[in-house]
């Protein structure tokens, strides 16, 4: 507009263009706005709605620069004690009827009959077995929460209580969780319960308060047989790490598509 | 809580079934608002002039059903006081954080539909009243006394598109109760894409029903005879949604037993075992087929109007139930076996306490003691 004043009359035909450049400028920027809004508008939606869905299959989630941890369960080692199970009701004041860890055990007889038990939890390790008939193999299977990368607890909590850290840890926060049940449904492994005097879900954090002192979780400690190992997946030289690398893995329920980060070794294809 | 029942193995936090009576409660509430959202929407936006005498009741039934929908699980819920977390700091991540917004949304526009479609009494009774009643249907009408023949038309065209922006909102309000359970993968019970149409469908049949029930009881009270076209319509419907009902609960069953899955062998012992009373023998044998068979009959054959209304009835009553049952066959039945695939629990609601069986029933009938006082306040009955 300016420029067009200024040039006046005598540049008639410059005003023109310039009026005609600047219209254009206008219609130009008024298009601009409108595309940049609806592309705006368009990528929003689009990333709420892909953010309803997880990312299913990924490997490993990113942590923090330095942090991510891992749990390793040597279901070849444990022998059933139950001491993990005890510690963990200790440290953490498990109420009675409910667990944040357990160990289950596998009896297969020769005609493929499976009996598992785990008798309240096995805090007080196994009695002898009546299972009758030809034993073919039989082992303990200690469980836990599996902070998975693409927990379903995470992804239902209508109100964002559960969550996970920067280091991979899946925590509730017991002041905002409403109590509904919602992920403890959701969790397919059993891991988690509706605290009877809190009312709000709780569950195994592997021991974060512990962990972030630099000391182990409290099941890993008393283990006597290196059963439980727990460390940074991201430090190469760390145990988990390493057996990571050697050994042959599994994890529970992997067609769920969570990603635990609690890796077993000699998984049975009987564990569920 | 009575001690559960256990058999094999289960994970040592799957004891004690979570989700109680309430929570089989809180689905069938919302069904019946669903249901009868959609009655009054057939009259409302499609002219279903048959459908007059049952209208108003149906739109009242439906806002008194919703007043109560979340009630059982505000009582199930551990921290009640916490519930507007879920608007205020929602995460929409998970599928029940909507709840807070589409129920909201759905109230609203019921309660807006109710105040268009009741202005013109709110107006006469305003009208003809004095003193503190005067005032009080006056603040009810929001001083909004014009109902001159152009402003009613501009209230039926607002109504009926309320009642239209109204039909998707009761699918999505009762096919999101549905997504809940469907969308559970940890659970092979629930996980269906199925599950929201299920559910949807059994709630409009539900909603049918109760207003063919509740419409003959009121009737029959006040002495007066049941509409003949209208209950000939209701049942129509009833019929018309069951089928599809029925037929989407039985493939559901159908293709999780030929697909077979490792799941199966856990699922189907639940069904012979702990379900058989109430999937099998109450679900499907005697209150789907009966009400298939009496419905059929009652939509096809001409019959003497007592006998219509007979059938009609009995089979609104079963269906009541077999949706009730498909409720707790699939919120309770979900529960009584292990994710571990090994074992099953059980689950007796206990009589008293916060999620018992009186709470239950105290939370169905407020919605009925609803309509009640709505009736004193605004007469929905149509004057003949």
């Amino acid at each position: 507009m300016c420029l067009c004043k200024r040039r006046g009359s005598m540049y008639g035909l410059i005003r023109t263009r310039v009026f005609t450049r600047d219209n254009d400028m206008n219609a130009d920027r008024r298009k601009f706005i409108k595309q940049t809004g609806w592309t705006l508008l368009g990528s929003g939606i689009l990333v709420s709605v892909s953010s309803f869905f997880p990312a299913a299959g990924r490997a490993m989630q990113k942590g923090s620069a330095h942090e991510l941890y891992g749990f390793i369960v040597n279901t070849k080692r444990c022998i059933g004690c139950g001491k993990c199970v005890e510690a963990c009701k200790t440290e953490n004041h498990v109420p009675e009827e409910f667990f944040r860890t357990w160990v289950e055990r596998y009896i297969i007889t020769a005609d493929d009959t499976v009996y598992v038990d785990s008798p309240h939890g096995a805090v007080h390790g196994f009695k002898d077995t009546d299972v009758k008939g030809n034993i073919e193999k039989s082992f303990f299977v200690p469980k836990l929460c599996n902070h998975c990368t693409e927990a379903n607890c995470v992804q239902v909590c209508p109100v964002g209580a559960t969550y996970t850290t920067q280091e991979g840890v899946v925590l509730v926060d017991e002041k905002h969780c409403v109590g509904c049940g919602y992920c403890v449904q959701a969790c397919p492994y059993g891991a988690r319960y509706i605290h009877p005097e809190r009312r709000t879900a709780d569950k195994c954090t592997w021991c974060y308060h512990r962990v972030k002192k630099g000391l182990m979780p409290a099941c890993v400690v008393v283990c006597p047989v290196e059963a439980r190992l727990f460390g940074n997946l991201k430090d190469p030289e760390s145990r988990v790490a390493r057996i990571l690398r050697e050994e042959r893995i599994g994890v529970l329920k992997p067609e769920t598509g969570n990603s635990p980060k609690t890796f077993y070794v000699g998984l049975d294809k009987e564990v569920r | 809580m009575l001690e559960a029942v256990t058999q094999g193995f289960l994970y040592p936090n799957e004891v004690e079934v979570l989700w109680s009576l309430l929570i089989v409660l809180y689905p069938y509430i919302t069904g019946l608002v669903a249901g009868a959202f959609i009655v009054s929407s057939l009259y409302h936006v499609f002219g279903r002039e048959e459908l007059k005498p049952v209208a108003r009741f149906a739109l009242v039934a439906a806002f008194s059903f919703l007043l109560f929908a979340c009630t059982p699980l505000l009582f199930h819920l551990g921290h009640p006081e916490r519930a507007f977390n879920i608007m205020f700091t929602p995460k929409f991540t998970s599928a029940m954080s909507g709840f807070g917004y589409i129920y909201t949304f759905y109230l609203i526009i019921v309660a807006l539909e109710i105040w268009f479609v009741f202005r013109p009494d709110m107006v006469r009774l305003a009208q003809e009243s004095t003193g503190l009643k005067k005032l009080f249907y006056s603040l009810l009408s929001l001083g909004v006394f014009d109902v001159s023949e152009k402003a009613l038309h501009l209230d039926h065209k607002i109504t009926t598109f309320l009642a239209a922006i109204g039909i998707p909102s009761a699918c999505v309000l009762h096919g999101y109760v549905g997504f809940l359970f469907g969308s559970l993968k940890s659970n092979p019970w629930w996980s269906t894409p199925l599950m929201p149409v299920v559910f949807l469908m059994s709630a409009i049949v539900s909603g049918i029903a109760v207003l063919i029930v509740s419409y003959a009881i009121i009737m029959k009270l006040k002495g007066k005879t049941v509409d003949s076209g209208c209950m000939q319509s209701l049942c129509g419907y009833l019929w018309g949604f069951f089928i599809v009902d029925v037929t989407l609960e039985l493939l559901e069953l159908i293709s999780m037993g030929y697909e077979g899955e490792e799941s199966w062998a856990a699922i189907s012992q639940l069904i012979g075992g702990r379900l058989q009373f109430s999937y099998v023998v109450l679900q499907f044998i005697v209150c789907s087929t009966i009400p298939m068979v009496m419905l059929g009959i009652v939509s096809l054959w001409k019959l003497k109007e007592s006998t219509r209304n007979m059938l009609g009835i009995i089979s609104s009553v079963l269906l009541l139930i077999q949706v009730l049952a498909m409720r707790w066959n699939v919120v309770i039945g979900g529960q009584l076996f292990s994710k571990s695939l090994r074992g099953f629990t059980s689950y007796m609601p206990q009589f008293f306490g916060r999620e018992g069986l009186l709470v239950a029933l105290i939370l169905f009938a407020m919605p009925f003691v609803t309509m009640y006082i709505i009736n004193r306040i605004l007469p929905y009955w149509e004057k003949e």
